[in-house]
């Protein structure tokens, strides 16, 4: 075990929740993060890896949930999130080989948890993404307050995932939002 | 009090507010005007120029006249319309522009002088002197005419953006588009129904007129429940659609009552949408027609209809068409007394019930603050006076088709309803009811439309049940102006007459949009939505030409007027933009670290200490001891770039000029990316983790553009090469360790199985380590300060523990963290290029790097940065400057000039980039580019800064100032 301690994307010892009217805004430290693209003619090792480890991949504007999940970022492309361990990345390269190349992702990454009921109307005011089509298992790129961010949607939640830098200014602005609600 | 029966205010209600400090009552559904001119205050201000009485022209967003100041101090919001003013309990409003009461405005000497101001004056009269245009003309001009004012203070309301989505987006909560909304609706089309006003149902709610067995009003609010019961259908009352803009894309704002929030600047973006924004009534020119009092019949209607208001008693209707008549039954069923309706046309319909005068005209009126009686002209040629305190003008009907002209639809003109009306429309759109200049079976045309649209989009829809209105088909005979003596006002808001239109005409100005911009008519708030038509008709009448041969009138947004504050959203102060915080941010605020934006980022510039009082004496001191023994610093922000792939070094190849192929594995590389013009992009170092796995780095400026760059190479130029590309720039917190204490500092962090030592880990070596028991890290071996220098990574959340570690065992070596000032000015003594420096006129050779363009491989910009021009001996090349005199200073950005001679462009040898103080030296260096610079070292020059008007002697040096041969940075 390293001797250092870990801070969280805003700064502190522990993940930050909020309750705000009926919106409940958490942060979310626990998950592993890694980039994971397919190589160029390498798509039957690459989706024989996937299989291996029960990982589903899903199509352009979706996720596949599971014990590790998957988002789709691009052609070939997914960032695969699983419970919080020291290498991903590693762990994912073991599996896949030279079928894909992976690039561990678990800090460059900020998560915010949005549920309530009036997380559409939140997201409304916060993002041009089309938040109230989205049903479970959608995912899409989009920007809020010029932050670039992923927007994963869930049963009973919106994830929202910023580069790590840009933490306090997006928890900033949902925050505020969430407060100009009620 | 003038409230009649009826109405559809909440008289269980009651409002107090005030207006000019005095206080009033009204009702909840009220607007300020209906509450005004139900307590008999018809005088609301003063107009723009000749500051003449007025009184509401209309009763909705196109009114020229009652504009107001709504509430006080920096709350105050100027030019609001007072008919559209939604009543509240405490409202304060106050009238504008005037000195002294609003009864007794001091300005009103303007109208006395009227001959002076016609149309143009000020351009024609303030010609000299000529500077006593901008110190003198132009604020007393400024200071007499004019609307409300703004309070210079910072708005304290907050204000915020959004963005919906949906198939069909209806534009206007009238008959039309209520038929609209339930046929759409009730076909499960995602629906939002958007009315500016903050009772929904438009004329429904103005007019006696029945629906099926019921009132107008009964049936908006029962298809308006109907519609609040399906999910999918959005109704947004408050809610203006204030431009239609690419891609069926709306913009709209929405006033919030009782919110946190004031107004909600929408983007909305739409599959289809639907106009049905109604048509605006247009006034009948006459002389003295601006009286407080006189206004449109439909105006006269919606007061006493909805609002139960009636501005006088005694009542007079002026109208070329049938609606006048209207008009007069609606009113004396409310009691009021009809004393004439004065009807233009000669087969004028008759009525027992009050004196109507066919093909009579209304010349002239009187009131001096609110109207008393008008000057009738009968068709026999007598004049007669009939008292009015009101009078109701009909001039026919303008469809509100603004949004169709958004991007660059022209109407055209319809001779029955002498108007213009929508001919194309942006892509999406369709226009339904009077906005099409269909007056009559608008619930069938909205509802057509609809099912129009639903087919279109693939959704199923079924016909609704309407119920049989009651209406009459529009019969008029065109009036746009009473000819005659006397100021007949076109455009009240402006002050615009007949007359200035005339003289627009005289002086040349025949095009509508020079007579606009000599006039100003159509300008300011209402955007001559009453009075764009009347001024065509008068300009085509003094050219003789048909009004559609004159001109056409189109509209840009916005529709009605919108704030700044919205525009901006919550985009205010600090939070105009997101910051980026680097791993060690914390940590340096806590130390009081001064920050500076570097992008987004914010960075620690110096870290000042007690007894430190200037920043040169943090600077220089991070600087010697950095020098002296090892300095930390957080170099985060530098762009991070993961690239991998069997042909990941091959791709390196050709997007830096420099090669990689060879590089091997644990080593790095200094880079040179070049723009296919051949001037430098960018630089970095490039690492080899693997045979197939690189780390590139790029400047903290060029981050996003590079990584985007090479994101460009990958997929559109080189689809072939098998390489994947991923920023890591926030996946690793990463700092300089540099000094000679570096590697001793960094051996009580680094885990003991790692051997860093000079053999094992020497200049640009890298590695993948673990530090501090067994945490994952990444070391390189690179300098940029000249020192013996590392850069260390690790995973971003240790960042900051990271920080407090290094410093905490840095104590023994009397370690510093330095900012970005100390890092700049360790660049410039070393002689490293930077931003000033790669400033996208510099190439390879310029920068002394001439060497690193590979000849052996084909790279971006290789080619070009040989061309004729780039490679001359005599182009600008780096070199150093230090002053004759080391006392003396010179600025960045001076320019190069001989020892001796004239100072100006064609003596000009070149510039300085970048300068600063070296601690080191005890005296101001500087790097520049001077033509054949390589071969001048040693020459005096003069630094020369026209700005400040300074020459400094300075000697030609080379560019490293500390440490040429590199032999610290091998130690």
């Amino acid at each position: 075990m390293p001797s250092l301690s870990a801070l969280t994307p805003l700064g502190a010892a522990h993940p930050k929740t909020n309750q705000i009217g009926t919106i409940t805004l958490t942060e979310v430290t626990d998950r592993a993060l890694a980039s994971l693209t397919c190589r160029n003619a390498s798509m039957p090792a690459f989706s024989a890896a996937a299989s291996s480890m029960g990982l589903t991949l899903p199509q352009a504007g979706h996720w596949a949930n599971g014990k590790q999940s998957a988002i789709w970022t691009g052609v070939d492309q997914w960032l695969i999130d699983a419970p919080y361990g020291p290498d991903l990345g590693q762990d994912l390269k073991s599996v896949f080989g030279d079928s894909a190349s992976i690039t561990e992702q678990t800090d460059a990454w900020a998560r915010f948890d949005v549920s309530g009921a009036a997380r559409v109307d939140l997201l409304e005011r916060l993002c041009p993404a089309p938040s109230r089509r989205m049903t479970p298992g959608m995912a899409t790129r989009s920007t809020i307050e010029h932050i670039g961010c992923l927007l994963i949607c869930d049963a009973d939640r919106f994830r929202l995932m910023c580069a790590r830098s840009y933490a306090g200014s997006l928890h900033h602005a949902i925050f505020t939002v969430a407060h100009s609600l009620w | 009090m003038s409230r009649v029966l009826g109405g559809l205010i909440d008289r269980n209600k009651p409002i107090q507010f005030q207006f000019n400090g005095k206080t009033y009552g009204g009702f909840a559904g009220d607007t300020l005007a209906s509450a005004l001119l139900a307590n008999d205050v018809r005088l609301m201000g003063r107009s723009f120029k000749y500051h003449r009485p007025r009184g509401p022209l209309t009763a909705g967003s196109e009114e020229p006249n009652a504009l107001v100041t709504l509430g006080t101090g920096v709350y105050a919001e100027p030019n609001a319309r007072a008919t559209v003013a939604e009543l509240y309990e405490g409202l304060s409003a106050r009238s504008q522009n005037h000195i002294g009461s609003l009864s007794f405005d001091l300005m009103a000497i303007n109208d006395v002088l009227s001959p002076f101001f016609a149309a143009g004056f000020y351009y024609k009269t303030f010609m000299w002197p000529k500077a006593f245009w901008e110190k003198l003309y132009e604020p007393v001009i400024r200071h007499a005419a004019g609307l409300g004012k703004l309070s210079g203070l910072p708005d304290p309301d907050a204000y915020e953006k959004g963005y919906l989505h949906c198939d069909l987006l209806i534009i206007g909560a009238g008959p039309a588009g209520l038929a609209a909304a339930l046929t759409a609706g009730r076909a499960g089309a995602d629906v939002i129904l958007a009315d500016e006003d903050f009772e929904l149902g438009g004329r429904l709610n103005s007019e006696t007129y029945a629906l099926g067995d019921q009132s107008g009003s009964a049936w908006a609010i029962g298809v308006l429940a109907e519609l609040a019961s399906l999910p999918n259908v959005r109704v947004m009352a408050r809610t203006t659609i204030y431009g239609a803009f690419d891609h069926g894309i709306f913009g709209a704002l929405e006033q919030n009552i009782g919110g946190k929030v004031r107004q909600t600047l929408w983007r909305i973006y739409t599959k289809r949408s639907l106009l049905c924004a109604g048509a605006t009534e247009r006034p009948i020119a006459f002389a003295n027609n601006d009286r407080p009092g006189i206004m449109l019949g439909s105006a006269l209607r919606s007061y006493a209809n909805r609002w139960a208001a009636l501005p006088a008693r005694d009542i007079a209707i002026f109208t070329n068409n049938d609606e006048g008549h209207r008009t007069a039954r609606d009113l004396r069923a409310l009691g009021a007394n009809i004393t004439a309706v004065i009807d233009s046309r000669l087969d004028a319909p008759k009525s027992t019930d009050y004196p109507i005068h066919a093909g009579a005209v209304v010349t002239d009126s009187a009131g001096r603050l609110g109207l008393r009686s008008v000057t009738v002209q009968l068709a026999t040629g007598e004049t007669r006076q009939i008292a009015a305190g009101a009078l109701g003008v009909s001039g026919g009907w303008n469809p509100n088709l603004h949004l169709t002209c958004h991007q660059r639809g022209r109407p055209i003109w319809n001779a029955d309803l002498a108007s213009f009306v929508p001919n194309t429309a942006p892509v999406g759109m369709l226009v339904a009811g009077a906005a099409n200049g269909q007056m009559t079976a608008v619930l069938a045309d909205g509802m057509d439309k609809a099912l129009q649209i639903m087919t279109d989009l693939g959704i199923v829809a079924k016909a609704i049940s309407l119920p049989v209105a009651e209406e009459t088909p529009v019969r008029l005979t065109p009036l746009f102006h009473v000819p005659g003596k006397g100021r007949a006002w076109l455009d009240q808001q402006n002050d615009v007459t007949v007359k200035d239109v005339k003289l627009a005409h005289q002086e040349g100005y025949i095009s509508v949009e020079h007579l606009k911009r000599y006039t100003t008519l159509g300008m300011a708030t209402d955007q001559g939505k009453t009075s764009n038509i009347g001024g065509l008709a008068v300009m085509a009448e003094m050219t003789g030409k048909s009004i559609p041969d004159t001109g056409t009138t189109i509209f840009r947004p916005p529709y009605t007027p919108v704030s700044i504050a919205a525009f901006a959203g919550r985009s205010a102060g600090r939070d105009f933009r997101p910051t980026r915080l680097t791993p060690s941010h914390h940590w340096a605020a806590e130390q009081g670290a001064v920050f500076v934006e570097v992008g987004m980022w914010l960075r620690a510039q110096w870290f000042p200490r007690a007894g430190e009082t200037t920043w040169r004496q943090s600077v220089d001191r991070e600087v010697l001891a950095t020098r002296k023994s090892v300095g930390i610093c957080d170099v985060t922000t530098l762009g991070k770039i993961d690239v991998q792939g069997r042909d990941a070094a091959r791709f390196l190849d050709r997007v830096y000029a420099n090669g990689f192929a060879k590089l091997a594995v644990g080593k790095v590389r200094y880079g040179l990316m070049l723009r296919e013009d051949g001037m430098v992009m960018d630089d970095g170092t490039t690492a080899r983790l693997a045979e197939d796995h690189f780390i590139t780095t790029t400047t903290t400026a060029n981050a996003v553009s590079v990584f985007r760059h090479m994101e460009f190479c990958r997929q559109c130029l080189w689809p072939d090469l098998d390489v994947q590309l991923m920023s890591i720039t926030e996946s690793w917190a990463q700092y300089s360790v540099a000094g000679p204490n570096a590697r001793a500092l960094l051996q009580r962090i680094v885990d003991a199985e790692h051997d860093i030592s000079n053999n094992a880990f020497p200049y640009m070596a890298c590695g993948q380590i673990t530090v501090c028991g067994g945490l994952r890290a990444r070391l390189f071996r690179i300098s940029f300060s000249g020192e013996l220098a590392f850069e260390i990574a690790v995973p971003t959340r240790y960042g900051d523990a990271l920080m407090r570690r290094m410093v905490e065992v840095g104590a023994e070596f009397d370690a510093v963290v330095y900012g970005t000032e100390a890092l700049g000015v360790m660049r410039i003594e070393k002689g490293h290029v930077a931003g000033n420096e790669l400033n996208g006129t510099t190439t390879a050779l310029t920068l002394g790097m001439g060497a690193m363009v590979s000849k052996s491989k084909d790279s971006i910009g290789a080619v070009l940065s040989t061309r004729e021009g780039m490679t001359a001996p005599d182009g600008l090349a780096l070199v150093g400057f230090r002053p004759v005199n080391p006392s003396d200073s010179f600025a960045a950005g001076s320019h190069l000039m001989a020892k001796h001679g004239a100072v100006n462009a064609a003596n000009d040898q070149g510039y300085v980039t970048s300068l600063c103080y070296s601690p080191h030296l005890g005296h101001v260096i500087g790097l520049g580019l001077i033509k054949n610079g390589a071969a001048r070292h040693g020459e005096v020059m003069r630094a020369v800064n026209p700005v400040q008007n300074t020459e400094t002697l300075v000697e030609v040096v080379s560019p490293h100032f500390i440490d040429p041969k590199g032999e610290r940075l091998r130690a």
